[in-house]
């Protein structure tokens, strides 16, 4: 008897990637909460902020809106994905694909497919939303596109990552919104989304650094926002260099906390 | 027929402290159904998820198609079929849209349309999984347990939630897969499930395999007496006999015909069963 080639991984992660997006689209609460919440949140803040970044000429609600689409990447990545792969442990989704000859790279491919996918419809949305309203322009220059281009590829992949390992976390499928909102809302607050980042106390600023957000904020500002900016930013550079090492490392750490805790069953399955 | 599809040897299981599988023993031939029998907590979901490699074993020899199950390849798990105890998930796909999904894991899948057929779900091929009822929802774990064409089907208590009609209908599915030389294990609480599709039922009760045989064997079924009952002028009689037939002949000359509310009957599988577990009746 011969037996036949398996179905290869890639195509096997494509069709994951396509089943992820059809399901997620029909599941009216999660378009709701990921996809929808940053816009939300960018008509409301954006009608109450006013004024200047310092004395820049820099509009805030330009600066808020290159925060709110690096936020944006995040909440389709790291929340929607650790919420999803918590329910799905708990609802017996990753047990039963467990039992099936689908190689487990293929359900990362898909996951990060829809990511990435969602990402850029979030991106999208939020700058024609921040250009329409708040006259946000789109990279001015060939090396700003490029920068724009890896600070959003680098933001997903880590935010991506970082939501597949937060996603062993939570004790059950209900209780990771909270779980994975929490971290979220507080990262937003000392990343330089709401508030300018030079404005917070040197302490805050020191605690956001650590984290990814902050310099995908400060990394996209510097490929949507003019260079008089820089008068106001802490470091008065773009630190681009140190943006690529802080987003690697938490991309390294995010990649070997997936493969050491991932679990593909619920703590009661024994 | 008498290739081995699964091998147990001393199987162990603890939780914590507690021995949930304690030295089970199995052989499961190619080509036969086999149900695995025993009460709630008996240890057959155990057992049964450690033969699919979703949980480790504590202790003792496994081979499973001839893979030690701890170490699963895809290989190997494209040859098995498997439809665990408990699932409920992907509610905002179709039946028809999960299924044909599934069966892109798999080297040799079996026609979608003609699996969603075999487990009764053409009319609902198109709807979504969360408005399914219950019993619908299980068929599209069956689908999904054998749209690859499994070699070796597991299924845990497989027909939980159907309806009668239902259940007939699956045992139909079941009986042209073993016809076809698949070979199944299937645990159940209903006898005449297992009466009615096993080659030969085992009996798990707290973590041992008391006995296995063929239905018709079980507990010395086949070799049971037969009680025959009737009415007699002091009130309700019976006795036991090997041969029934003539004892109901002298029955019949001596009442002239007719005999007040004749029974013969020889123990169910369910009073072996009963009898085997320990229960009071
Ligand atoms: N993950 C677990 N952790 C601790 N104990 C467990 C676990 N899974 C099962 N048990 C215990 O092991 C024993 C056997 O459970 P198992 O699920 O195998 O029984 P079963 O025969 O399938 O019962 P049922 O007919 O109710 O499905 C039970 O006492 C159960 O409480
Ligand atoms: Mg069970």
């Amino acid at each position: 008897m011969t037996t036949p080639a398996l179905p290869s991984t890639a195509r096997i992660g494509l069709s994951r990637g396509a089943l992820e997006l059809k399901g997620y689209f029909r599941e009216t609460s999660a378009v709701v909460f990921t996809l929808a919440m940053p816009v939300i949140l960018m008509l409301i803040f954006g009608s109450i902020f006013k004024g200047e970044v310092g004395h820049t000429g820099v509009d805030f609600r330009q600066y808020f809106a290159a925060g709110i689409i690096a936020s944006g990447i995040m909440s389709t990545t790291f929340v929607s994905l650790g919420v999803s792969i918590a329910q799905e442990r708990d609802d017996g989704t990753l047990k039963r694909l467990y039992g099936t000859p689908m190689p487990k790279a293929a359900y990362f491919i898909g996951k990060t497919i829809s990511a990435l996918v969602l990402s850029l419809l979030e991106t999208l949305l939020l700058f024609v939303l921040g250009n329409v309203l708040f006259g946000l322009k789109p990279p001015s220059t060939p090396e700003r596109w490029l920068t724009f281009a890896w600070v959003f590829v680098a933001g997903v992949a880590v935010c991506t990552l970082l939501g597949i390992a937060i996603s062993s976390v939570p004790r059950s499928g209900r209780g990771a919104a909270a779980v994975l909102n929490l971290p979220y809302l507080v990262l937003q607050f000392i990343s330089g989304v709401y508030f300018t980042f030079g404005d917070l106390p040197s302490g805050v600023r020191q605690v956001g650094a650590i984290f990814p957000l902050k310099w995908m904020c400060q990394g996209l500002r510097s490929a949507l926002l003019p260079d008089t900016l820089l008068a106001a930013e802490p470091a008065h550079a773009w630190e681009h260099g140190r943006t690529g090492l802080v987003l690697a490392a938490w991309g390294v750490a995010g990649l070997a906390l997936c493969m050491t805790t991932f679990r593909w069953k619920r703590r009661r399955d024994g | 027929m008498n290739e081995t599809a699964v091998r147990v040897r001393g199987l162990r299981k603890r939780y914590g402290d507690v021995d949930a599988v304690n030295g089970v023993d199995l052989d499961i031939f190619r080509g036969e159904v086999f149900a695995l029998l025993g009460p709630n907590g008996a240890g057959k979901s155990t057992t049964v998820e450690i033969l699919e490699g979703h949980r480790r074993r504590t202790g003792g020899d496994v081979s499973v198609l001839g893979v030690d199950p701890g170490k699963p390849t895809r290989e190997w798990r494209a040859r098995l079929g498997i439809v665990l105890q408990t699932s409920n998930e992907q509610p905002e796909l179709s039946v028809r849209e999960i299924v044909r999904h599934f069966a892109g894991y798999y080297p040799r899948p079996r026609d979608v349309d003609e699996v969603i057929e075999a487990v009764g779900l053409t009319e609902k091929a198109g709807a979504r999984l969360a408005l399914l009822s219950g019993g619908q929802r299980r068929r599209v774990d069956v689908a999904l347990g054998i749209v690859g064409g499994p070699e070796l089907l597991f299924l845990d208590e497989p027909t939980t939630g159907f309806d009668p009609d239902a259940r007939r209908q699956f045992w139909k599915l079941i009986e042209g897969l073993a016809h076809g030389g698949t070979t199944i294990l299937l645990t159940t609480h209903y006898l005449d499930e297992a009466e009615t599709l096993a080659d030969r039922v085992g009996v798990i009760v707290g973590g041992r395999v008391v006995e296995v045989g063929s239905p018709m064997e079980l507990g010395g079924r086949a070799n049971a007496t037969a009680r025959v009952g009737w009415l007699g002028p002091q009130g309700r009689q019976s006795i036991e006999t090997d041969s029934p037939t003539q004892v109901v002949a002298e029955l019949s000359q001596k009442f002239d015909g007719e005999v007040p509310e004749l029974t013969v009957a020889r123990p169910t599988l369910e009073d072996v069963y009963l009898a085997m577990i320990g229960a009071d009746r």
